[in-house]
């Protein structure tokens, strides 16, 4: 495993060279490094699994690459850390992102950006593989913070117009609230273990934390505060559907595959500290859960194909974090995994839908497709399947495994289960609600499907793999803590089994066949409305927040506080002026100045005599 | 006895004639009567030098300062023509207020100056002595031959510098020609 | 002894000086500044002068005989100048000269 440096390093280098190549490479050039370097990063990432996964290899790797800084007692190194986990991160960051990248060298064939675009998408991927195979928290930090400013740049890659620039803004803005909290538990966690390498502290954890104790609960809600912000859950979830106002790749790659798990990684990486706050977990379980809950209804009333899969991400990842509260460690990772292949799948579907539709984004456009468009049909068909976890898909197994474990859980557990439960339904409903208006129905405008070669293979490749990734197993058994063991009543499987399908069935009622209409909730305008901007939250945060803050700033318009050396200025100013009197060229001025001073150097003199 | 008061008189006298003199001097709208007022308070100052026992020293004031210098001021005002119309500018140029400001100024002045006089103790018991002629000669020729070196080419400069500066310029130049010829 | 025509003569010099004073700073005319300077010249050597006698020494007279030979020069100098200002400006005003303000 002596090349693990390889894998972040490639992206890093290609985005070096386009970077430094803008506007001298072409296209093709800017193509081949852009897939190229993440390709590669792919390979050597198998090469590096064919290591781990052979007989005799060890369960984890630490390698030092060179000190970074050290201040204090506090040492911190660029260092790698491979084991199962991230090892799983890797699978999922560059394969994913390679065949992301495929498709975008495709897709965004036509913009004049081209390399700049790859250069953003290779900066983020390089980002991401070093927040994933981090050995110790600030270096993880650092690719939190390379995600999100690349999350910035390519949310705002068409920048000439100001609403892309906003939405980009708010992105980075509500994901810095979250950034900070990440850093002062960070801070805390270092006063309290004294080191902040991630193997360290996955050791001293059980040891020096007192379970359920003040400080290991402020240090996991901290750390919990940031990973809610980087993963779009509530109360900061309302950057991710404004977010889509950027290419479709990057909503594939960023906002559903990778930068948005990155929340549920870093909970299940320290999961030591978290195992030492139970209160904290239980909060990460409401949160997944409510999120799940509110972006689940919102996405049934939105009419903007992105926005849809926008919300139904928020919901996935609520799937996640209500996983990992319950204690479902190791199926919140495969679900992790799995939902990036379908979601990355449904994305690029999606894509591909706009492109043919000449950049209509609005379902109720849209219609009767999948006679002109099969092949995006049959995988938006496979990804939706995959998403409500009918039964042989790979959804199926984790979200089964999840509910299994939610209903174990002592107090809260049959209550989670039943959100759980309504969750799926809601999921059933909304994304086959999706695929009915989309592709069945009358056809209300003509597609023309976008010629290349780039388009559809990697749809196919990740239609195939969200349908047999069930069957893998992630090595992350030896790295999480086991899910409870044990099974709930069968009704309960039957029930989790069943609601989706209940979902899809109303869902073909209302939306094919046009029936029950009233189930629509017409002439209830008002909650509509509600629920389609995402239960009031934006505009709580906007009263809350944005009104007082530009007013504050309108108030403050001449800078007060600047004012203390304006003062300054002002003062040597004017003392400038007053004192540009005395000379005024006037010799019997002049003269008086002169005896003046020598009355006062006299009289000094002789008081002091 | 007499001589006592005698020399108490004729100092005390020459003190109120130099002042007077000086007073009016510095007030007057004509420039000749200013010169000739500024004689006389040079000649009283020489009579308290001599009365000082600086025979010398009541020597040059006469010689130089009310014989040559004042003859060198009495030259130019004649040379600038100031006659009814510059004493009529005077008067204008010398409005009651304006002596307010300065006289204040010189008043603090000169208060300074007597406290700075008489404050602190005096170093032995001092009176008038005089120092003969021959003896500031010898010391000229001393000591302070060098005194005598510098104050020549003080003179001589100052010789050259008037000479140049005050030349007569062609006539048919302008003023403004005038400037710059002086810039060259 | 005799100190006080020594005390007065210096009183006297300090008065002299600043009546000279005065008219330095009141007058408009050039040619009556200069000749307050002479004044107040004169009053510096009549300081060295008593200074002299209060000491007995010839270097008050020395002084005196150097500030004499100082104020010549400066006259000399001074009035050339005076000359000059009267041909451009046509003025012996001392407040014409004031470009060098600012």
């Amino acid at each position: 495993m002596q090349q693990l440096w390889l894998i972040p390093c490639l992206p890093l280098v290609g985005f070096l060279l386009l970077v430094l190549g803008h506007g001298r490479c072409s296209r093709s050039v800017a193509r081949l490094v852009g897939v190229g370097s993440v390709a590669m990063a792919a390979l050597v990432t198998l090469w590096v699994a064919l290591d781990f996964y052979s007989p005799g290899a060890a369960q984890s790797y630490q390698v030092q690459l060179w000190p970074w800084f050290s201040a204090g007692t506090l040492e911190v190194s660029f260092g790698l850390y491979l084991d199962g986990l991230s090892l799983s991160m890797l699978f999922v960051i560059t394969g994913v992102g390679s065949l992301i990248h495929w498709y975008a060298s495709g897709y965004m064939w036509q913009d004049p950006d081209y390399q700049r675009f790859f250069a953003y998408m290779n900066l983020f991927v390089a980002a991401m593989l070093m927040l994933v195979l981090a050995d110790n928290l600030v270096l993880l930090f650092l690719g939190w913070e390379g995600v999100g400013l690349c999350s910035f740049l390519l949310i705002g890659f068409w920048h000439q117009d100001p609403a892309n620039g906003y939405a980009a803004r708010k992105a980075f803005v509500v994901t810095r609230v979250g950034d900070t909290a990440f850093a002062i538990g960070l801070f805390l966690l270092f006063r309290e273990l004294g080191t902040l390498d991630l193997p360290t502290i996955m050791a001293l954890a059980p040891e020096q934390f007192v379970m359920g104790a003040n400080r290991p609960t402020l240090i996991a809600a901290l750390l919990l505060a940031g990973a809610v912000g980087k993963s779009a859950q509530l109360p900061l979830h309302t950057w991710l559907p404004d977010a889509m106002a950027g290419p479709t790749p990057v909503s594939a790659l960023i906002h559903a595959a990778t930068m948005v798990t990155a929340g549920v990684y870093l909970i299940a990486r320290t999961h030591e500290v978290f195992l030492q706050a139970p209160d904290v977990l239980l909060a990460v379980a409401f949160i997944g859960l409510f999120t799940l809950l509110i972006s689940g209804f919102t996405a049934l009333n939105q009419t903007d194909i992105k926005r849809v899969l926008a919300y139904s991400t928020m919901s996935q990842i609520g799937y996640m974090f209500f996983a990992l509260g319950v204690g479902a460690w190791n199926e919140s990772v495969f679900h992790l995994m799995t939902h990036a292949l379908f979601k990355a799948l449904l994305f690029m579907t999606a894509g591909s839908i706009i492109l043919a539709m000449h950049h209509e984004q609005d379902i109720r456009s849209m219609g009767g497709l999948r006679r002109q468009l099969p092949v995006p049909f049959w995988c938006f068909v496979i990804g939706s399947a995959c998403l409500v976890a009918l039964p042989p898909t790979s959804g199926f197994f984790s979200k089964e495994a999840i509910l299994n474990a939610s209903w174990q859980l002592p107090g809260y557990g049959p209550w989670l289960w039943l959100g759980g439960v309504l969750g799926a339904f809601i999921t059933a409903i909304y994304s086959f609600r999706l695929l009915f208006m989309v592709f069945f129905g009358p056809q209300k405008a003509q597609p023309h499907e976008p010629k290349g070669w780039q388009f559809h293979p990697p749809l196919i490749i990740l239609a195939a793999l969200s349908l047999v990734a069930g069957w893998f197993v992630l090595p992350t058994a030896p790295v999480l803590p086991a899910s409870p063991a044990g099974h709930p009543p069968t009704w309960t499987i039957v029930v989790a089994i069943t609601m989706p399908l209940l979902g899809i069935g109303i869902a073909y009622q209302v939306y094919v066949r046009h029936q029950w209409q009233g189930l629509r909730f017409a002439q209830w305008q008002k909650l509509r409305q509600f629920l389609f901007q995402g239960w009031g939250f934006d505009g709580l945060y906007k009263g809350l927040l944005l009104t007082p803050f530009t007013a504050l700033a309108q108030v403050n318009r001449n800078d007060i506080i600047d004012g203390l050396p304006k003062l300054l200025i002002q003062l040597s100013r004017f003392l400038h002026g007053l004192f540009s009197q005395l000379q005024n060229g006037q010799l019997r001025f002049y003269i008086a100045t002169l005896a003046s001073a020598a009355i006062i150097v006299l009289a000094l003199a002789l008081k002091v005599l | 006895m007499i001589w006592a008061y005698l020399y108490n008189i004729v100092f005390y006298a020459s003190c109120g004639v130099t002042v007077l003199a000086t007073i009016l001097m510095i007030s007057r709208h004509n420039a000749v009567h200013a010169l000739l007022y500024l004689i006389i308070s040079s000649l009283s100052l020489a009579i308290i030098f001599y009365l000082l026992g600086a025979a010398f020293a009541a020597a040059l004031e006469v010689i130089v300062y009310a014989g040559a210098v004042m003859i060198l001021f009495v030259f130019v005002v004649m040379m600038l023509n100031q006659g009814q119309r510059s004493a009529a500018h005077e008067a204008a140029w010398l409005p009651a207020r304006g002596w307010i400001l300065p006289s204040v100024l010189a008043a603090i002045l000169l208060s300074l100056l007597l406290i700075g006089m008489y404050s602190g103790q005096p170093l032995q018991p001092y009176g008038v002595h005089g120092v003969a002629v021959k003896d500031v000669g010898i010391a000229l020729f001393g000591p302070y031959v060098l005194v005598v070196e510098l104050a020549s080419f003080l003179l001589l400069s100052g010789l050259i510098g008037a000479f140049h500066i005050a030349r007569k310029m062609p006539s048919h130049m302008s003023s403004n020609e005038l400037e710059e010829v002086d810039h060259g | 002894m005799d100190s006080q025509y020594i005390d007065h003569a210096m009183v006297l010099a300090g008065i002299l000086f600043c009546l000279g004073l005065v008219g330095v700073m009141v007058r408009r005319n050039l040619l009556f500044m200069m000749i307050s300077i002479e004044v107040m010249l004169n009053a510096a050597g009549l300081a060295f002068i008593a200074a002299g006698s209060a000491w007995g020494q010839p270097e008050g007279q020395i002084m005196f005989l150097a500030v004499i030979t100082l104020g010549a020069a400066e006259v000399a100098v001074g009035l050339g100048l005076t000359l000059l200002l009267f041909r451009h400006h046509n003025s012996v005003n001392v407040d014409k000269l004031n470009q060098l303000r600012g």
